[in-house]
């Protein structure tokens, strides 16, 4: 079975425009999102506060639970189901020091309204605001030094504009999944930071498929134009693109339905991520290529 | 062409057998994370400053004690936590130069800063290498301290370890009770006894009366059915006339009339001397049984108690009783610490998670292993032997290594698998292209591999240093996620590239073939 009897020969690089405007446009949208929320959506991660999952026997009235947190004063709370009815997740504001555990607290708080048998502690996490900036600028740096190597190797490897039209391509997916994840209200947490670093990962190895044809093709190229090079490059590697992507795709989107509520956020990070990735390494890092080369060649005349 | 199979194959058998006997039977031989298997993660912050106070005021003891010996007059001295200095006040300016030759004792740790108040006092300072070895001290006697209380709760495999300057990671797998295990860790539980002072009452002392020396102390009481708390006032002296540091032993007894449990301390031979004398110079005197600031009882002292043993009266339930005598036992802890960070998954939980992990794992390697099945046919099944013992090789690395497996680790398994059939597809695909081109089947793949390989390197090294940056970035959970993909990474490089090629060549080797079923 073949997707391609032979080598495609769509010219990707005549539509740069309209992936330019595009890409435009939907980090735009993303950027909007995220100034109209007030900024990213932090889990307690890295803002600090506490998370209490709990189980009930049966579906319970969020107002009740509501009025049981209320006598304990644990600040600002959110209260919602977490995959089904039974199961609540509650997060509140601050996160206690105090040598007390938050998840007996939420629980105690909710006796008289519900049977304690009926209740069950599932899943406490408490992050104290600390810990939080810590986390945060941590989170940060991981970022950053996990670009500044792939620059280097890929400075190393191919030449300095591969390496940052790679960076490009990412900065891009980066900013796209971000946007999404604001669109879709979803918080920011670490284990969405390990997403993220997977998607600057994934992207590039996108990417870098993409330029090693590209720089293969280069050695022969004879009268073809660069855009040219680039077009068949992609075209020639556009079978397997489309075939990691979406074998790699097919495992996400498994554990975005049975990986459980706890990956659910991560999966879906995944999702946009390779989806976004695949198509940056066509649209985006390409045609930063050609706009380097048109701009050094109009330099050299 | 075909000798090097000679060594590649045992060398292949070898790798693989290898893995499975690290990863073999796999419930044994790796270790779940905490949130798959249930448990506690705790980060706790020393308040290392107050075992700094706690220094400065006992020096400032000790210096009056000293001062007192030599029958001189002194006005007052005092603790500054401020600044880290103690000043020492006398009634007579005349004196302070007996006060320097008592204070040559102290030079080793305290820096005399100049006469202040007119030439009647001197002010000490601490010195920065006695405050951080005050403060180091704190963190590794607590790091101890809390070990020791753990194993006597008894937790299997617990992880503690100190965290930068002042904080402890506490990872305790299988907790069921976390509330207790953070009362049990948590608590600084220093034991003091304390001479109440019956001169003044507590209440006029609470009115401002307050005798120099002097502290009020509450006991707390609550009262079962109404879950009230009543707080009774004592007026105790504040310096401690026996601490909990000469015990040698604490135990759950149970009271013979009302069987209720109290616990039963001994004193070491040091702490039943210092016991004798407090109890022989106190007779008819109130002794405050203090932990934590709170009082627990404050019995008459009727006559001189020898044989160093005493009990702890309260409101205990068996539980915490048995908890406290624990404590007591490990010792207390030099200095007070909060909790930053709290994870806490119930093992019902982590169930869930270990079956829908499993569940996501199996659904998404059955779909991709059908779809490059039926895309690449016969090679398609070279590339999912080449997956499959991608898998076995991940798990015995990691078994190896004594890693866990988390919930973001499956997620990273699951990943290792879309991206191990990354490298094949390269291949494969180079394959076919050199096939349409007009090569023989032999020719295709050698010429497929070959051009394959420098993007498959490139495209994973780059994976690798992202998955690296994460692995020393993270914590918990991520960590096993970074930890996974990076072994993944460097198995899916022998397994698809390596072993699927020897797979190939052996099949060549057989007999020839010229159509190639890709």
């Amino acid at each position: 079975m073949e997707i391609f009897k032979r080598v495609t020969e769509y010219n990707f690089m005549a539509k740069k425009t309209l992936a330019i405007v595009l890409s435009s446009v939907v980090i735009l949208v993303g950027i909007i999102s995220m100034i109209t929320h007030g900024g990213l959506k932090y889990g307690i991660d890295f803002d600090g506060g506490t998370l209490v999952q709990l189980k009930f026997k049966t579906p319970p009235a969020i107002e009740d639970l509501r009025d049981g947190l209320k006598t304990i004063g644990l600040g600002d709370s959110t209260i919602q189901e977490f995959g089904s009815k039974n199961h609540i997740l509650i997060r509140v504001e601050k996160s206690e020091e105090k040598l007390e555990e938050i998840g007996s607290k939420v629980k105690n708080s909710l006796i008289g309204k519900f049977q304690a048998d009926d209740i069950l502690v599932e899943r406490v996490e408490m992050v104290g605001p600390k810990v939080g900036k810590d986390l945060r600028e941590k989170a940060i740096l991981s970022i950053i030094y996990a670009i500044i190597g792939i620059v280097i190797y890929i400075s190393w490897r191919f030449e300095l504009q591969y390496a940052i039209a790679a960076i490009i391509a990412l900065v891009h997916d980066v900013l796209v999944t971000m946007g999404a994840f604001s669109l879709a209200d979803k918080e920011f947490t670490l284990v969405i930071v390990a997403a993220f670093l997977t998607i600057i990962g994934y992207s590039l190895n996108d990417t870098i498929v993409v330029f090693d044809r590209i720089r293969e093709n280069m050695r022969r190229k004879g009268k073809t134009s660069f855009a040219d090079v680039i077009n068949m490059s992609i075209n020639q590697t556009l079978s397997r693109t489309i075939l990691t992507s979406g074998t790699t795709l097919l495992v996400v989107v498994a554990l975005f339905f049975r990986g459980g509520e706890i990956i659910h956020d991560f999966s879906f990070a995944l999702i946009v991520g390779v989806v976004v990735g695949t198509y940056s390494s066509i649209f985006i890092a390409s045609v930063f290529l050609v706009y380097w080369e048109n701009r050094t060649i109009s330099k050299r005349a | 062409m075909f000798i090097n199979l000679k060594w590649k194959i045992p060398l292949i058998l070898f790798v693989m057998l290898g893995a499975v006997y690290l990863s073999y039977p796999l419930k044994d031989k790796i270790a779940l994370g905490l949130d798959l298997q249930g448990g506690m993660h705790l980060v706790l912050e020393v308040q290392t400053e107050k075992a700094v106070e706690a220094s400065l005021e006992r020096i400032a003891d000790d210096i009056k004690r000293e001062i007192e010996k030599e029958d001189y007059e002194i006005d007052r001295v005092s603790a500054d936590y401020e600044n880290k200095t103690v000043t020492v006040l006398m009634v007579d300016a005349i004196d302070l130069e007996a006060v320097e030759e008592i204070m040559e004792s102290f030079t080793a740790y305290l820096k005399n800063e100049g006469k202040v108040r007119e030439g009647r006092g001197y002010q000490f300072r601490l010195s920065k290498e006695e405050e951080t070895r005050i403060e180091q001290n704190a963190v590794s006697q607590g790091l101890e301290t809390i070990r020791n209380r753990v194993d006597q709760f008894g937790v299997a495999e617990p992880t503690i370890q100190a965290q930068g300057d002042r904080r402890i990671l506490l990872q305790l797998p299988g907790i069921k009770d976390a509330e207790r295990a953070i009362r049990l860790i948590g608590k600084t539980a220093r034991l003091e006894f304390k001479i109440v002072d019956e001169s003044v009452s507590p209440q006029s002392a609470l009115n401002g009366s307050l005798p120099d020396g002097d502290e009020i102390l509450y006991k707390r009481e609550e009262n079962i059915e109404t879950g009230e708390v009543i707080k009774t006032p004592f007026l105790v002296k504040k310096r401690s006339a026996l601490t909990g540091e000469n015990l040698s032993g604490a135990n759950v007894n149970y009271d013979g009339d009302f069987n209720e449990p109290y616990v039963a301390i001994t004193f070491n031979s040091i702490g039943a001397i210092q016991f004798q004398e407090v109890t022989r110079t106190n007779v008819k005197k109130r002794l405050a049984i203090v932990l934590d600031g709170n009082v627990f009882s404050a019995p008459t002292i009727q006559e001189e108690i020898s044989g160093g043993r005493a009990q702890i009266t309260g409101q205990f339930t068996t539980e915490e009783a048995r908890d406290l005598a624990i404590i007591l036992r490990a010792g207390a802890l030099p200095a007070p610490v909060v909790i930053l960070e709290n994870r806490t998954v119930g093992p019902s939980l982590g169930k869930d998670s270990i079956e829908q992990g499993v569940n996501s794992i199996i659904l998404g390697a059955v779909l991709v292993i059908i779809f490059i099945a039926i895309y690449y046919k016969l090679s398609g099944i070279v590339s999912i032997t080449a997956l499959m013992l991608n898998i076995v090789l991940l798990l015995g690395v990691l078994a190896y290594f004594g890693a866990a497996l988390t919930l973001p680790g499956i997620a990273g398994m699951l990943l290792t698998v879309g991206m191990a059939i990354d490298a094949n597809v390269l291949i494969f695909e180079r394959i076919r292209e050199e096939i349409r081109n007009g090569k023989t089947a032999r020719a295709a793949i050698d010429a497929g591999y070959a051009k394959a390989l420098s993007t498959i390197v490139d495209a994973n090294i780059t994976t690798f240093i992202a998955a690296v940056v994460l692995f020393q970035f993270g914590t918990g959970p991520i960590k096993g996620f970074a930890i996974t993909l990076c072994i993944g990474i460097a198995a899916s490089m022998f397994t698809a590239v390596f072993v699927s090629r020897v797979i190939f060549d052996s099949f060549m080797s057989r007999k020839k073939v010229s159509n190639l079923s890709i």
